[in-house]
């Protein structure tokens, strides 16, 4: 077992949730549960931090700001998106202000559900976080860690509307132009 | 100092010191999470964690902050070894903050505006403690008649007797020394929260190993400051420098775990407060009561 699973510092955003992944996230660090127990350290910096808690879905203002988050750290690391709204977009999937999971600005390794996330299961994907966290130390001890690229850039205007993307409507539109 | 025992500090500070800084730190982290109620990581964590850090992606914000940091290990290495040869005290402290200003250049070579408030807190503090290490070695020589660190050691009785209230002036210092509470303006250990994370805010995976490493040197030098003044000549101060360090190293972690962070202001006027305060008055002391 090396000492990359044994030390995992956390970072976390609160993407655009209501606060109570993020609350779930704190509780974490609380005497109740105590994470430090393996070895995890909140450290509220991306230059020190392996693995980024990400709550709440992500919309166009702040997709910048995960990408940022996300981009500066350093490799080996590991993204969870913790609560529902953070995996899928949850009751918001459907707004027109929100592009939805975090898997739309950046590659997600695990993913928690729950609304809000229990602190167990918090812990659990961290866990499995873990396992993904060896897998690419031991990639990039070998020089074959393949940088992961971000997703294509989406905009609230790639989203559905009415049964078909407003997208494709202006790309019919530019056609029917030329 | 002679060369034989520059050669044997060498040799054991540069290898004993990591080891007992690391085991060090280790229970510190352990004490504090019972102290909060909490279990707390293995022993052995600080180490995980340096071993992480050297294994993480080799990335910098620059090419010379690495090289800084790295002159500033060196320097406080050099600093302990003089220390425990024997070298002249006012030699180590010079050092020792020739140190801490690489440090200091370190994060701000980054440009980063958060790190650039790291550093000038790291300013503020160094401020804050040298007038007092400075007193400590004048009354140190008033004392001993020599700034050799070995002359505690033809003493019949411990300095601490003849410099009681200097000797609590380095143990206020000392908070800002070991970067605890409320004194941990620039940069703390454990899950503190900072702005990001103070003057280490732009230092990543082996820069940041080598200021963990640092810090093992330093705290190991730390205690062997509080140790000059619990040491005399006789085998019996083996176990009161022993029994002191733990004591005095335990009071710092209560004093973590209680108090606040306090603001640059307070910080600086309490130390330079105590500093002068405590010489005036013990200078004062071995004057008139010889």
């Amino acid at each position: 077992m090396s000492s990359t699973i044994k030390s995992p510092w956390l970072i976390h955003y609160d993407a655009s949730s209501c606060n109570g992944c993020d609350i779930e996230v704190l509780a974490c660090l609380t005497p109740m549960y105590d994470v430090e127990r393996f070895g995890i350290i909140n450290t509220g910096n991306p230059k020190h931090a392996d693995v980024l808690l990400v709550t709440g879905s992500v919309n166009e203002r702040n997709i910048n700001v995960v990408q940022q988050i996300y981009g500066q750290m350093l490799e080996p690391k590991v993204v969870i998106a913790c609560g529902i709204c953070a995996c899928t977009g949850g009751i918001f999937k459907e707004c027109y202000n929100t592009l939805g999971g975090i898997d739309k600005a950046i590659p997600v390794d695990v993913y928690a559900p729950g609304c809000a996330v229990r602190p167990e299961a918090i812990i659990d994907a961290v866990v499995t976080g873990l396992g993904v966290l060896e897998q690419k130390r031991a990639a990039l001890a070998a020089g074959s860690l393949v940088e992961q690229t971000l997703p294509d850039c989406v905009t609230a205007a790639d989203k559905f509307v009415d049964g078909q993307t407003i997208r494709d409507e202006a790309l019919a539109k530019t056609q029917a132009q030329a | 100092m002679t060369l034989l025992s520059f050669a044997l500090s060498l040799v054991g500070f540069g290898i004993l010191a990591p080891v007992l800084g690391c085991l060090l730190a280790g229970i510190d982290r352990k004490v504090t999470a019972r102290m909060q109620g909490r279990v707390g990581p293995p022993l052995l964590q600080p180490y995980y964690d340096v071993r992480k850090l050297l294994a993480k992606e080799d990335v910098s914000v620059n090419s010379y902050q690495g090289f800084y940091v790295g002159i500033s290990l060196v320097l406080a290495i050099l600093s302990g070894v003089f220390f425990f040869a024997g070298g002249n005290f006012l030699l180590v402290i010079f050092v020792l903050t020739l140190s801490s200003l690489f440090f200091i250049i370190a994060a701000f070579s980054t440009r980063s505006p958060y790190a650039e408030i790291g550093a000038e807190r790291e300013i503020m503090q160094v401020m804050s403690y040298e007038p007092m290490v400075i007193l400590i070695t004048v009354t140190f020589y008033l004392v001993l008649g020599s700034f050799d660190t070995f002359a505690v050691l033809e003493q019949s009785e411990p300095l601490l007797l003849s410099l009681p209230l200097v000797f609590f002036g380095l143990l206020f210092i000392l908070t800002i020394k070991l970067r605890k509470s409320p004194f941990d303006l620039s940069y703390s250990h454990h899950a503190h929260q900072e702005l990001v994370k103070g003057i280490s805010t732009e230092m990543s995976g082996r820069t940041l190993a080598k200021v963990e490493i640092m810090h093992w040197y330093e705290n190991i030098l730390f205690l062997g400051w509080v140790a000059l003044f619990l040491v005399w000549g006789s085998w019996w101060a083996i176990p009161a420098v022993i029994g002191g360090v733990i004591l005095v190293y335990f009071l710092e972690i209560l004093i973590d775990n209680n108090f606040a962070r306090v603001k640059w202001q307070a910080m600086l006027a309490s130390s330079w407060a105590v500093a002068l305060v405590c010489t005036v008055l013990n200078i004062a002391l071995l004057v008139w009561i010889p």
